[in-house]
């Protein structure tokens, strides 16, 4: 995407006729083609082109659906199940879209692990990283928006809880609101923005991805050993060699996302979403979607922020849940500064490693107690003591903050140095001799 | 620093012709550029933001008017106004004395029962959690009512008490008590 003068030759004169006056094919060549990839990519790489697909996916279903949804208040849950009973192949489209928000968030999150592990986000690749988080932002907020379309139980209820969020801000809370709302609760004017919005969101982060890809494209791809390719030894051609293994692992996935659509496809949703909202009754317990658990548990783990033993309280718990859930994704913008390691792999970081095993851990123990509801509690095998989900949830998101804010500073100026590989090639070298 | 080229004028003074104060008549023009850019810009942009806080017409349902003739004492009912759920209760003696007979200092939100009624009878709420806007339950004689026998909300487990007060949980303040009057003894305008 820089601008080069050379051009290419084509043997197809239409080709060549178009290449000369807008050289979109020697473009494609130069970035798609002979692009300069390094060789040692394992399949943690494959999640950036999976992503990109399931945005695709999720435009062109999207398309469809609208084409036959109603944004209001009394025909949005009817025009859903007309959707699904009379609309030809109606529901395979709105299997594939409620799967697919799912699915594009297990490929992001797998993306987003493998940025933070082996260190995608050191300089020179700040700024492609911090794209990405705001995509994820968008992400986050397109799918709240979809899921409330469908008017049930379910979307009401969780449009009521995370538009309430905003009241926790002090002032100006109850205001934004009644403005988020266009009324005094989620009613149709609600309905109506929140449809307005998902349509455009999804282009708004088409157009962030170009800017995340042209990023990419300036600094190269990060790789495994986290070592930039000196030679021409390091790299391979993007195409045949990553344009086939991307092919690949679209198969293997699409064999996964396929299974959900056909054999499991309200497995990943709510039941009482199947039940028409309604503002008068609360559902006895309200869940968001899975990839928005870990948030909302750290959202409701957070106690008052005081003085212990006093009735004095600074941030209520209210606020401080809000703030920190909202904090929990404002700490990865900044998260090339935390981490002060020159070392960009958890492969050459031998407690980084282990700390970055220990956030998964975290993460998905925050997320089963975002499930379970607020006063539930956890039995472990062998112990007689139930831990209630709330203690789970604040240790857990004790390190989550832990990891960035205490552990990366700390590691980069105490983590054991590991003698690294001169280049990408001797790593390659490296790992097959130990193989053998 | 590049020396600031400043053109002599009558009425300029010393401090501003010396190149340390590079201020000119360019920098004002740029100033005032500016200013009226980022005025008009907002005055463009304000038309789209007020077009989402609500219109005319939903501001107009703002008020109901509400028959209480029916409800028996320790009853409830439960009316809509302005798409919430507004709790109405006739309270028993008892449950109006358990209201009254408490200590503020033990209140997260300290309110005298006496502050959150206009008959000790009629309690009358908005039926939203003041956490994050759930309908706490209490309304049905077979509802939980929490341990302050008042309502209690299933989301986040906030406990009210017979006043509305929040007593235990994560809720930060009382049920709203809404904006209403008695036309008569048996009738209330709310909003």
């Amino acid at each position: 995407m820089g601008s080069s003068n050379e051009k290419m030759k084509f043997d197809n004169p239409v080709i060549g006729w178009i290449d000369e006056r807008m050289p979109i094919f020697t473009m494609l060549n130069r970035e798609y083609g002979r692009f300069p990839t390094p060789k040692n990519f394992n399949y943690f790489w494959n999640f950036g082109a999976l992503a990109m697909f399931m945005l695709v996916t999720m435009i062109l279903s999207g398309l469809f659906l609208a084409m036959n949804y109603a944004s209001h208040k009394t025909l949005a849950f009817d025009s859903v199940e007309r959707i699904m009973r009379d609309v030809n192949y109606g529901w395979l489209l709105r299997y594939i879209h409620a799967n697919g928000a799912s699915m594009f968030f297990v490929t992001v999150y797998i993306h987003i692990f493998r940025g933070m592990y082996y260190g995608s986000y050191k300089k020179p690749r700040e700024l492609l990283w911090i794209l990405g988080v705001v995509i994820f932002l968008a992400m986050m907020a397109t799918a709240f928006m979809g899921y409330v379309l469908p008017w049930g139980q379910m979307s009401f209820w969780g449009a009521t809880v995370i538009t309430n969020l905003f009241s926790a801000f002090p002032i100006i809370g109850d205001g934004i609101v009644t403005w988020l709302w266009g009324g005094f609760s989620v009613d149709n004017p609600t309905l109506n923005r929140f449809f307005a919005l998902h349509f455009l969101l999804p282009f708004v982060i088409a157009g962030i991805v170009f800017l995340h890809i042209w990023a990419l494209h300036v600094t190269g791809s990060n790789n495994p050993a986290g070592i930039e390719p000196q030679t021409e030894k390091d790299t391979i051609p993007f195409h045949p060699y990553y344009t086939s293994k991307d092919l690949f692992g679209l198969t293997v996935f699409l064999l996964f996302y396929s299974f959900f659509i056909f054999f499991a496809p309200n497995v990943l949703g709510h039941p009482d979403n199947y039940i028409p909202a309604n503002p008068m009754v609360t559902p006895p317990h309200i869940v968001p979607e899975w990839y928005f658990l870990p948030f909302y548990a750290i959202l409701r783990a957070v106690p008052d922020i005081g003085i212990p033993f006093t009735h004095i309280v600074f941030v209520g718990a209210k606020l401080a849940g809000v703030l920190a859930m909202f904090g929990a994704i404002m700490v990865w913008f900044i998260l090339p500064w935390l981490d002060t390691s020159p070392i960009r792999s958890a492969v050459y970081r031998p407690w980084y490693r282990i700390s970055m095993r220990v956030l998964v851990v975290a993460f998905i123990l925050l997320g089963c107690a975002g499930y379970n509801p607020a006063d539930a509690t956890v039995a472990f095998a062998g112990f007689d003591t139930h831990i209630p989900w709330l203690w789970v949830a604040r240790v857990a998101g004790l390190y989550y903050f832990g990891h960035f804010i205490v552990l990366l500073p700390l590691l980069g100026k105490y983590e054991p140095r590991v003698t690294m590989p001169p280049s990408i090639y001797d790593a390659v070298l490296a790992k097959k001799n130990k193989a053998k | 620093m590049t020396k600031a080229i400043v053109t002599p004028d009558e009425n300029s003074n010393v401090v501003a012709q010396h190149p340390e104060f590079k201020t000119n008549r360019r920098d004002f023009l740029y100033l005032t550029a500016a200013a009226f850019g980022t005025v008009g810009a907002a005055s463009a942009v304000w038309p789209f933001v007020s077009s989402m806080n609500p219109a005319a017409d939903t501001l107009a349902l703002a008020s109901i008017e509400v028959d209480l003739s029916a409800v028996e004492v320790g009853q409830a009912i439960t009316v809509t106004w302005r798409g919430k759920p507004v709790f109405i209760r006739r309270r028993t003696e008892k449950e109006i004395a358990e209201a009254k007979d408490v200590n503020l200092a033990d209140l997260r939100d300290p309110q005298a029962d006496k502050d959150r009624i206009q008959k000790p009878e009629w309690l009358i709420l908005v039926g939203i959690c003041t956490h994050l806007g759930c309908v706490p339950l209490g309304q049905k004689a077979t509802d939980p009512r929490g341990d302050y026998d008042g309502w209690f909300c299933p989301c986040h487990g906030s406990h009210y008490d017979i006043s509305g007060r929040i007593r235990k949980g994560p809720a930060p303040k009382n049920l709203e008590v809404p904006t209403y009057a008695f036309l008569s003894d048996t009738k209330i305008k709310i909003g």
